[in-house]
Parts: C-alpha cells; structure tokens; sequence
C-alpha cells in the first residue's frame, strides 16, 4: 500500500476546505445585502478548482491515506465537471434568491460543502469514505431545500428528502456492511481482489441488491423514483437546477467506485439489476413525463427518463459503456442547467411561472429566448446537431455492439415518446397565440449565462469529441 | 483556384451563414434589407449548384467534389465530414437551390409575420437539404436528415394555417419514429464495416435473416418520407396546413429524400431483401397510385388534392426503383436501367410541377384567402396569364407529352411492361385519374362564368410571380422536350449501381472491387 500522508493528492480539497472556511468568515462580517463579496469568493474558488483540476488532467493514478483514497483521471475529470456546473448554478441561482429573500450566505456555503462531499464521493478508494462523502453531500442538499424558511412547499421537500434520502443512505449502509462482513475489508481494491479469488457468495449478493438499490435511489432511477418529481417540485427552483444537475455526476462516480472497482468480477450480479432499473426508467420516465402540464414537473419525470438512458450504458459493463455512461451524465448535467436555467429566467418575486402554458407568447415577444429553450428542448430529446444526440447515439451504439438489442430498441422507441413532451414546450412557445408577454427576468447576468449554457448546447453538439475524449481517457487510463 | 473550392461545403454552409446573418433582424425597418440577404444568398447558391452541374463530369460514375475530414474520433468508429456527389444525387442539389430561391422569392410580400425569421428557417432548410444530398458518412447524412426536419417543424407550427400545432406534430413525430429505426439499422452497419462511410456498407455481405430486417428498418424510415401507402397520412395534413413555401419545399424536395434513402440505402445495402419484397412494394406503389388517385379525386380543397396527386407521383417512383429488382432477376438489365432512370426523373420532375402547383394555389390564395375549389370559378376571365402557366403544370400533373411529367411515367410504365402486363396496365390507367382530377379542378377553378364577387376583383400575376412561373414552365417544357441532359448525367452512376450494387450481397462473388 502506498504512503499513508500524501498530501498533494488531495491539494484540491484542503483548497476548498480553507476557501470554506474563510468564506465562512469573511460572510459573518458582511453587512451587504447582496452578498457580493461571498458570491464572488465562491465563484473564484470554483474557478480556482477548475485550474488546479484542469493542471491535473492526464494525471497518474496515485494511492494514498492506507489506500482510502485514489486520484486519477477519472476522478479528476469528473470533479472538473462537478466544478463547471456548480458555477453555471451559481450564476443561475443569484438573481432568483435575491428576489426570494434568500440571499444569505448559507446558500453559497452549503453549496461550497456539498461540493466538497462530491470531490470526496469521485476520489475515494474505500466504501467508508464513499458513504461519508455521500452524507456531507446529502446533508447540505436537504439544508439548501429547506433553506425557504417561509414556504411550505419548500420544507415539505425538504423533509420528504431527508427522509427518502436517509433511507437510501441506510440501503447503501446496510449492503456496504454486508459486504465488509463476508469480505472484512473496506477497501475498494481489497474487495476486488477478495472477488478475485472467491466467488460472490449469497450474502455479497445480498449485499449488492441493497447498494444497488441505494445508488438507484440516490440517482432516481424506476421504481425507487417517486420522491424525485415532488422535491424537485417543492424546492426553489434555483436549488433543483442543482440539485438535478451535479450531484448526479457524483452519484455516477460514486456508482462507478463502487461497482465496477470493487465488484467488476460480479458483473453478472448487479448488471441485470441496473438493466431492470434503467428500462423502467426510461419507460416510467418517458411515459409519466407526457401528461405533465407542469415544466418542473415534466423535467424531473424527463431527469428520470434520462437517468434510465444513463444507467443503460454502465449496465453494458465494459469500459466504453462506462466512458459513453461519463459522457452522458456530465452532457446530461449541462442540459439539465439549461432546462432549469428556463424556469429561473421565467420567475418573479412575485410568483413562480413553473407551468408549460406559462411560456406561451414566448417566440411573439422574446424570439431569443424561445429559439434558445428550443434548443435545449431539441437537445434533450436527441435530435442532431445538438449535443444531447451523441452520448444517446453512443448508448445505442454500445448496447447494439453488446448485443443487447432488445433494450435498444426499447429505448430508442421511448425517445420518440420523449419527443412528444419535449416539442409540447416548442408548441407553447411558437405556436399558440397570445396576447401578453410572458414574464421573464431582467438580470443580465442571467441572459447572459442561459445564452451560454444553451449555445454550448449545440457548439459541444457540432465539436461532442471535446467532452467524450475526456471521458474516455479516464477510462483508458484506468487499465 | 476554383478547382479546390470546397463548393459542396459552399452549398451547405453559405445558405446557413446567410440565415444567421438575417435572424437578428426582427423590426419592420429591416424587412427590406433582410429580404434582399435572403434572395442574394439562395441566388449564390443557385449559381455554386450551376456550376458544381457545369464542372461535373457526366461520363464517369464515381464520387466528384469530395470532401473528406475527420470530424469525431472518439466514437470507435471515426465520423467524418465526408461529402461527394454522383450523377443521382446532384441534381437533387441543384433542384434543392433552385426550389429554395424561387420559395424566397414568392414570399417576397405574403408573409407578414416575422419576415427575417421565415426566410431564415428556408435557408438553414436549403442548407441541410443539400446536406442530406452531398453527405457519404452514414451518420452526417443522419445529423442532417434529422436536423432538417427543425426548421420545417417551425416553419409549419409558426406560419401555418388554423390546425397547424395538430399537422406539424404529427409531420414531426411521424418522421421522427421512422428515423430512429434508421438509426439502428445504421449503428449496426456502421458496427459491421468498421466504418460509417456509405459507399463501404454497399460492399458488405450481409446474410439474409439480417438483410431483411435491416430493410424493414430502412423501410419504415423512407416509407414514411416518401410517403408511399399506408403511411402517407401525415402529408395532407402537413400540406394543407403549412404556408405555400412549406409547401413547395416538402413537395418538392422533402419528399425526394425518401427516395434517395431508397436509393443510396435500401437498394445498394440490402438488394437480396429487396428483391424478396420487390412484389410487396410493387403491389403498395401501384396502391398508392390507384388508390389514392381515386383519394385526390374526391378532394374539395385544392392544397389536399396536391398533396394527394403528390403521394400518387411518388408512387411512380418507388415502382421504379422496386420494378428493376424484377427485371433484373429476369435479366432485362436495359429495362432496369430505364425504370431506375424513369423513378430519378419522376423525382426532379416532380419536384418543379408539385411545387409549381402548390405556388398557383398560393397565389390563389393570397388573393382570396381560401382553397377550396367550390370558392372559385371564372378564374380565367380575370387572371389570363395566371390561368396559363396553371394549364401548363396542370397538363404536366396529368402527363402530357411534352412535359417533364410524362418523361418519367413513360419510362416505368415502358419497364414495369417488361415485368407484367397488368402492372404496366394499372399504372397507365392513373395517368386517366390524374389527368381527371388535375383537369376537374382545373375545369372547376378555372373555366365557367365569375362565380362570384371576391372572383370578379381578382389581379393577374405582377412581375414577382410572373417571374418565378415563367422559370418553372421553361424547366417543366425542357426536361419534357429534352431530357437527355439530365439522363447524362445520371447514366453512368445509374449504370453503375446495376453492375455493382444491385448484385446478391449474400457472398463476395459478382461485386466490384
């Protein structure tokens, strides 16, 4: 085992713990409204990451901390990835809170940890520290959801998220410990080679059923999926465009750690049961989402649709399947912004523009907007030149060359289902007359960081090797 | 210099440029100028599809103007940006331009709603057309395939009539369901060859189980473009509901693509599955042109009547092309040639006359907001120069010698004769129903004393519309009188697809190299 106090291999997170810190400070002396100075202190420590994290990319693997604790490309890119979308919600989320009253520096902070707890969930090599990421992660989102004190859709969210999300916690808990019981090791590569030799005995299996079944709550997928459309629905609309983006990138690395690192040899165990999930996912999501009339709701019931498209890839279980699976979930991160990204645009102080019929006169009276959304709407149901065509082509592609054709084509049908809901937004924006203006934000800030993320969309859509060879250089660094 | 100019990326992206610069300019101040950008870059278009026509070399079957870049290499499988062109896809270009420029100028003052954003939608529409025509990688042909049908989505749901949303989903979701199938069918060719490149998927021997399946898929997905029986229910009600430009651009080239999916995919790909289905095919051309003859012949309004007389013509087309695997099996390879050429000419025959059509109702209906025939009568008492180009794409509907429509019929209908009587025997008979229900409209619209008020105020063409009815009569008496222009250049890639393509796939004997 490597050198036990390395500590260059975890310069990032000693970074932001001190940035954290300090940013914790610093706000407690602020008398400014606005928060400008913790906004921007937290913005310049994400930017700060992305360069450290960028300087890293194409790093070796190194183990540290008695084998705890592993970073390589992998990790590495995902945390990048982490980075980039935390700032884009950030950049969504200010003009929103303002208006909310929820301009306190706890919003910036509690981000700033949940992201900590996300670097934790890529970067760590043994199911302990795994788990505790994933608590410091969870613990600040169920904060961040009940941080509207005054609304009461807001703290039913949080509750029912704390509590589902507890009980995800405690599957994942329970099966970790059934495997260290068998195994008696918690670390990841030891359970590896423990699989090596031994077969999965019936309580590993045990055992995975329940981390299975924790990681497909964590992401949302079918059946475990039903608390997922309520609290994106109760929280503020700025913290679900987080909550649905980035953790979910985590969550995916977490599942990779996990399943692939400690159980590659027991794939047969748990890809059929990811198989079963994703296919109720794309199927429940797709179908479910057509008859929503409400867009938060239609995104989230679309975000489990997507999650099954996702899990579809790491159930083929090979390396490409898994850079593809890495392709998806950061692309679908960028999408998901976008989508929210709308939602914030369309709100006031006073009320919530959330429903689909909200966007009516939108092509009439703002085109920009509209073509914009159209974008992203086009994009999430895969339709080239937009970036959310590839990494579906590359699912497709990977689950045709794995002869699973079967699940193929299940999917793919759903995705024209998908269409329907998708270009029932176009509908309202373009088609259907209306006499008024719809309402939409004035920040500037705002326009502008929609009009980025949404041509993004389609510049990525036009260059996708930009982020797919990323993803497959974690994996071809991992062999 | 002009030799290395990437004029097939000219053709794609000048168009798309040329919408980008006048999408922006919304106000009524702009109208003028943005309309002016629009004419100018489809005219420059025009001319690059001219003289990509003139510099090609109609004795040789390969591909010309190639283009080939790497664009995705992370995929396993390289995508590249490979373009080129052959004696069956570049007058499809050259009609695309063409249409696309006459579309933009006889909106010059119909459309009074979002002006710069109608014509944009035309050219990023021209563009990715002559994306599909151009592209040799399976997968752009596909980004653009897909891409393409955006900007018709939006220019129907936008611009349309009362029941556009209804019309322009359904044209939406039905294309769409039959492009994932062609998705599949791709990925696993592409698995297959190692590589997206169409013209190595033609050399590739498939067996038959898989040969049949991978044509039901490309079927579903150009069966529904076409559209042939029993799947054309989206184009009347896309053709009725979209404005007179959408019109014209569906007619005449959207419906192409089903076609030329046919030709570049399904035929080449899949000839031993073809030939087993030939009979099926034959036997749903010769519906869709019976049948839905009988269809158009019951319309009262006259967009629908087109749309259905359209759905008829492709019929032609397909019978064709499905006619040869026939003959070939019997031999009859100089038939074959002639029912493969027949189809090709139907098709850019097709495309001036439906589109022409469609124009005449247009300028009907600007004049007195209505298209349904019974509103009309004694049109020709008012509008003299209007009733005779009408006559003219009206004869060219029903076939008359002479014109561009019957160069095409007469040829599948002069093959299918070497297959069948009775195939040859139905398929003339419909050139009676078109002549009927063309004409019958004609008569109703047309002819006759005023019928009433809105009718006695009616104003001729001006100068605009003359203009662009004068270049579609020239083109539709041309290929009438002389076609062997375009026969040249379609022969030697014709002749080639025979020898080589349209041969068993089930071993490597009997294929080129």
């Amino acid at each position: 085992m490597a050198d036990s106090a390395n500590f260059s291999i975890i310069s990032s997170e000693i970074f932001i713990l001190i940035a954290l810190c300090t940013i914790m400070i610093v706000d407690l002396f602020q008398r400014d409204k606005e928060r400008r100075l913790t906004y921007m202190l937290t913005q310049i420590t994400f930017i700060t990451l992305f360069i450290l994290g960028v300087q890293d990319l194409g790093i070796e693997r190194q183990v540290g901390f008695s084998g705890h604790w592993v970073i390589d490309q992998f990790a590495v890119v995902l945390k990048i990835a982490i980075y980039v979308a935390a700032f884009i919600s950030l950049l969504y989320a200010r003009p929103f809170i303002r208006e909310r009253n929820l301009m306190r520096g706890e919003y910036y902070l509690l981000t700033l940890f949940s992201v900590l707890g996300m670097m934790i969930m890529v970067s760590s090599s043994s199911l302990l520290l795994v788990y505790l990421g994933l608590e410091l992660l969870s613990l600040s989102l169920y904060a961040l959801v009940a941080l509207q004190r005054d609304s009461n859709q807001a703290s039913e969210a949080a509750v029912k998220y704390f509590v589902m999300g507890g009980l995800a916690s405690g599957f994942l808990l329970y099966g970790i410990s059934l495997v260290y019981g068998v195994t008696g090791t918690i670390l990841i590569e030891d359970i590896a080679s423990y699989l090596a030799i031994n077969k999965a005995n019936l309580m590993i299996q045990f055992g995975l059923v329940f981390i299975v079944v924790g990681i497909a709550f964590k992401f949302g997928a079918a059946p475990f999926h039903m608390w997922l459309p309520d609290i994106y629905h109760g929280s503020p609309s700025s913290i679900t465009a987080y909550i649905s983006s980035v953790p979910k990138i985590a969550v995916f690395g977490l599942a990779f750690r996990i399943l692939e690192g400690s159980f590659g040899s027991a794939l047969e165990h748990w890809a059929p049961m990811i198989m079963i999930v994703a296919m109720l996912s794309v199927i429940l999501g797709n179908v479910i989402a057509l008859v929503q009339t409400n867009l938060k709701r239609m995104l989230s019931y679309s975000a489990i649709a997507h999650i099954g498209y996702f899990l579809l890839g790491l159930s083929v279980g090979t390396d490409e399947a898994y850079a593809a699976s890495m392709f998806y979930i950061i692309v679908y991160a960028l999408m998901t912004l976008a989508g929210f990204g709308i939602i914030i645009f369309m709100s006031s102080d006073k009320k919530d523009y959330q429903e689909i019929s909200d966007l009516r006169g939108m092509g009439r009276y703002h085109p920009w907007y509209a073509l914009m959304f159209t974008l992203v709407m086009i994009s999430m149901a895969g339709i080239p030149p937009f970036i959310g065509f590839w990494p579906k082509l590359e699912i497709f592609k990977i689950l045709v060359t794995n002869d699973h054709i079967v699940a193929a084509v299940v999917a793919i049908a759903f995705s024209v289902v998908g269409l329907v809901y998708y270009l029932k937004v176009v509908k309202e924006m373009f088609f259907v007359d209306a006499s008024e203006s719809p309402n939409v934000s004035d920040s500037r800030s705002l326009k502008i960081a929609l009009s980025v993320n949404c041509l993004l969309l389609l510049m990525f859509g036009l260059m996708p090797d930009s982020i797919y060879q990323y993803c497959l250089s974690a994996f071809a660094s991992l062999n | 210099m002009l030799e290395n100019l990437p004029i097939l990326s000219l053709l794609i992206w000048l168009p798309i440029i040329g919408a980008g610069l006048i999408v922006f300019g919304s106000g009524q101040k702009q109208k003028q100028v943005t309309q002016w950008i629009a004419l100018i870059t489809a005219a420059l278009t025009f001319a690059l599809s001219l003289f990509a026509l003139n510099e090609f070399d109609s004795s040789r079957y390969y591909l010309q103007f190639v283009e080939d870049k790497s664009w995705i290499e992370s995929f396993g499988i390289d995508i590249r940006y490979s373009l080129g062109v052959d004696g069956i896809s570049l007058p499809l270009i050259v009609l695309t331009s063409l249409m696309t420029m006459i579309v933009i100028i006889s909106s010059w003052n119909n459309i009074k709603l979002r002006v710069s954003h109608y014509l944009a939608a035309f050219l990023v529409m021209c563009g990715l057309m002559n994306g599909v025509f151009a592209a040799t990688d399976a997968i752009l042909f596909y980004v653009f395939w897909e891409a393409m049908l955006v900007p018709m989505f939006l220019i129907i749901g936008i611009w349309g009539g009362p029941n556009r949303i209804y019309a322009t989903l359904k044209f939406f979701i039905y294309t769409f369901f039959g492009s994932v199938f062609l998705l599949i069918a791709l990925i696993y060719l592409g698995n297959q060859a190692d590589s997206f490149n169409l013209f190595k998927m033609h050399s590739m021997v498939i067996n038959a189980d898989v040969q049949l399946l991978l044509f039901f898929a490309f079927l579903i997905a150009f069966a529904i473009k076409v559209p042939m029986f029993p799947v054309h229910t989206w184009l009347p009600d896309a053709h009725v509901q979209a404005p007179t430009g959408g019109s014209v651009i569906l007619a005449a080239i959207m419906l192409k693509m089903g076609t030329y999916g046919f030709l570049r995919f399904m035929l080449p790909i899949v000839p031993d599955a073809s030939l087993e289905m030939a009979n099926v095919m034959i036997v749903l051309s010769l519906i869709a042109v019976a049948y839905i003859g009988f269809v158009a012949l019951a319309q009262s309004d006259m967009k629908k009547l087109i749309a259905y007389s359209s759905i008829a013509h492709m019929g032609f087309v397909t019978l064709g092309l499905f006619i040869s695997f026939s003959l070939l099996a019997e031999s009859h390879v100089d038939a074959a040639i002639m029912g493969i050429q027949g189809a090709l000419v139907q098709m850019i025959s097709h495309g001036f006359i439906s589109g022409a059509l469609f124009l005449c109702i247009g300028v009907l209906y600007d004049r007195m907001h209505s298209r349904n025939i019974d509103d009309y009568g004694g049109v020709v008492n008012r509008m003299p120069k209007f009733a005779l180009f009408f006559m003219i794409f009206a004869m060219a509907n029903s076939g008359l010698p002479g014109t561009s429509g019957f160069v095409g019929e007469f040829m599948v209908i002069l093959s299918s004769f070497q297959v069948s009587f009775w195939i040859a025997a139905v398929s003339g008979l419909t050139l009676i129903l078109a002549a009927a229900y063309t004409l019958w409209m004609y008569k109703r619209v047309m002819f006759g004393d005023v019928a009433n008020d809105n009718v006695a105020v009616l104003k001729d063409l001006n100068g605009r519309e003359n203009l662009v009815f004068i270049i579609l009569a020239a083109m539709v008496m041309f290929l009438g009188l002389y076609p062997a222009p375009l026969l040249d250049v379609m022969a030697p890639s014709v002749q080639h697809l025979i020898d080589c393509n349209l041969v068993s796939k089930l071993s490597p004997e009997g294929m080129c190299s």
